[in-house]
Formats: C-alpha cells, sequence, structure tokens
C-alpha cells in the first residue's frame, strides 16, 4: 500500500462524495439520536468536505470568535483522530434546557448543567461514530467527551495542531444542523491522514 | 488611518504603527508578538508547535516556535527594525480540554510557551510579559506604537500587559 499512499489532496479530490456520504450517515445518525432525546425536530445541511489551511480554520464555524459549547472527542482502535460536536453558546443552553425540562437560570452553565450537555455530546457523537464503525467494520473506541466553551478558533488549535505533525493542512468532514428557531451547530469528524485511508479501504474503494 | 492587521493559525505577520496586529481566538498556540520600541515597527507569529527539528514535514515555517520567531525576526529587519532593540510578549499555549492529544502532543500548549521563551533567549530577544496557560482561549491586539498587549478572553475582564 505503501507505493499508492494518497497525500491528503488527492484523498480530498477523488473521493469527496465518499467522504460527504460518509458525514451523511454518520450526523444523520446522530441527529435522530438527538431529536430523539430531546423530542423536537433537528434538520442537517449536506455534509461538506474541506480541505483547509490552517490559518482558514479559525474562521469555520461562524467566525473565530464565535462563543461555542465544543465537545471533543479522541477516536482510537482502527482509525484515529477526533470528532467535535459545536453549538453555538445558546443553542448550547436551549438544548440543555429542552433536556432537563426547565429553563437554565444565569448566562452560564451550572455543574449539572454541564455535564447534561456531556453526556448529549456522547450520546449523540457515539451515533455517529456508531454509524461510522457498522458502514466500515472498523473498531472505533471514542475517549470520555470534555467540553469546552470558549471561543470557536481556540477550541479548533487542537484538532489543527494534530494535523500540523504531519502536514500544513487539515481536510474535515463537516455537517451543519439546526432547527428552526434555536439550534445551530455543528459537527466536525477529523481522521488523522492514515485513517481516511483505511476508511476508504474498508469500504473497498482502496486496496 | 490605522489598519488592524489579522494573522491566521501557522502564520506571521509584521506592520508599522499606526497599524496594529491582532490574532483571534488563541487556544493551544502561542502568539508572539515582537516590537522595535524606535523604529515602532512590530510583528506577531501564531505558531502551533514546538520545535520543527522533532517534524518531517516542516516545510511551513510559520508552524513551529522555533523557525516562527526566526522568520518574524527576518522579516521585521527587512522593514528596518533592529534585533538587538526587540522586546517580546507572548500568550496563549492554554490546555483547551483536559486530556485532549496524546503521545507526542501531551501538554502541547505549555511546551510552545517553553520553546518560544527558549527560542527569544537564544536570539537575545528579552521577555516583558506574559499571559499564558490555563485552559481559556485569548484574543490578543498587539500595538507596535506602545508595546500594548491586548488579551481578551471569554467571561473575563480585558487585560493590557
Amino acid at each position: 500500500m505503501a507505493d499508492n499512499k494518497l497525500d491528503i489532496e488527492e484523498m480530498s479530490e477523488q473521493y469527496s462524495d465518499v467522504l460527504k456520504e460518509i458525514g451523511n450517515i454518520g450526523a444523520g445518525n446522530a441527529m435522530t439520536a438527538l431529536a430523539q432525546l430531546i423530542q423536537s425536530k433537528i434538520d442537517m445541511k449536506v455534509p461538506q468536505v474541506k480541505l483547509l489551511e490552517f490559518y482558514e480554520l479559525g474562521a469555520e464555524v461562524g467566525g473565530e470568535e464565535q462563543i461555542m459549547a465544543s465537545i471533543y472527542l479522541a477516536v482510537e482502535g482502527d482509525i484515529t483522530g477526533s470528532i467535535l460536536f459545536l453549538l453555538e453558546k445558546q443553542s448550547a443552553r436551549h438544548l440543555v434546557s429542552k433536556l432537563m425540562g426547565m429553563e437554565l437560570a444565569g448566562d452560564d452553565f451550572s455543574e449539572i448543567e454541564v455535564s447534561a450537555l456531556k453526556e448529549i455530546g456522547n450520546i449523540i457523537t457515539g451515533s455517529y461514530l456508531n454509524a461510522l464503525s457498522s458502514m466500515t467494520g472498523l473498531t472505533i473506541y471514542p475517549s470520555v467527551p470534555d467540553l469546552s466553551i470558549d471561543m470557536a478558533a481556540a477550541v479548533l488549535s487542537v484538532p489543527a495542531i494534530e494535523f500540523g505533525i504531519l502536514g500544513d493542512k487539515i481536510l474535515l468532514i463537516q455537517t451543519q444542523f439546526f432547527d428552526e428557531t434555536e439550534i445551530n451547530g455543528y459537527f466536525i469528524l477529523l481522521p488523522d491522514v492514515d485513517s481516511y485511508e483505511k476508511i476508504l479501504t474498508s469500504l473497498g474503494l482502496l486496496s | 488611518m490605522s489598519e488592524v492587521i489579522k494573522v491566521g493559525m501557522a502564520d506571521v505577520k509584521t506592520c508599522i504603527s499606526p497599524d496594529v496586529i491582532t490574532t483571534l481566538g488563541l487556544g493551544s498556540c502561542v502568539g508572539i508578538a515582537l516590537r522595535d520600541p524606535v523604529t515602532k515597527i512590530g510583528g506577531l507569529a501564531h505558531v502551533m508547535l514546538p520545535d520543527s527539528t522533532q517534524i518531517r514535514n516542516n516545510s511551513n515555517l510559520y508552524k513551529f516556535a522555533d523557525t516562527g520567531i526566526v522568520e518574524l525576526v527576518r522579516e521585521m529587519e527587512a522593514l528596518g527594525a533592529v534585533r538587538s532593540r526587540m522586546v517580546a510578549k507572548i500568550a496563549g499555549g492554554a490546555q483547551m480540554f483536559a486530556f485532549q492529544n496524546k503521545g507526542d502532543l501531551v501538554r502541547i500548549g505549555e511546551r510552545n510557551v517553553e520553546a518560544s521563551k527558549s527560542k527569544l533567549k537564544e536570539l537575545n530577544i528579552p521577555l516583558l510579559a506574559e499571559d499564558t496557560g490555563d485552559k481559556f482561549g485569548r484574543t490578543v491586539i498587539f500595538n507596535p506604537e506602545t508595546g500594548d498587549f491586548l488579551i481578551k478572553a471569554v467571561g473575563r475582564d480585558e487585560r493590557t500587559i
């Protein structure tokens, strides 16, 4: 396989549709789980596969300084990388209040609200990764979720640094989701470069 | 009219007063601001990783603390700044998630800060102030006229170092 090793540019060009479909199935599954959890309808946009320069990354999810509640899980097993579930802060408050069946006091999150948010992240990123795992037959173990409520660019620096070790660009599968009024957020799946190859191989697209 | 020059991740920019220079949402990356107080030439590097020699794919010199700072100094010198007069301030190097990053990337924010400091020391550029570490993101604005380095973070008061 070393002879026909794909670089990240070729990967994003030749297999863009496949990678979008992965986003579609993964995020679709996650959205179903989320909709059940809060008992209301959630829509998603067509997934996007993006190959970005690092300096472009910060502005990806609504601007560098957009405050996001971000749930981050490292992914291990047959593939490695990470998955991020980002919600605009107001959306996150809305979700937690729906889940807990009460309005939230104040402007920030209490300890129990933070736990609820992590649990939402855990359940729905789990659904995303389960779908990916059944589709590919690969074993995927997510880490414990962690939450950061901070500027989008600061959060995205974490996966960017992981990609920075291997190259000068970052390849991600991004799916935006929303409801009619109050929810706006993103899923970002970031397999590392070798894992993209493993995914494509398991789907019979590479040998 | 002064301009605000924006620096992205793995990027270096320079400016001359009255222009100012900014980078938005530093996480585990480090922002290194340099200034020549005589010419009022300033610059800002936004580096992601500590050490270019530890990594094979190191063509983007702006990505690393060691090579990024050297490039920043070089670009400021090209504008007429003098290295022996330069002074530095740094910010960033947070740990955004409690257990982020395994293996090579453990404590990456802290290591970015250490690497930046050691490169500045090697180049004999005094570090006047820093706002580093902890677990929150920072937006920074550097003014080469005064040397003020304004730091903004979510849910915290602005501070100037």
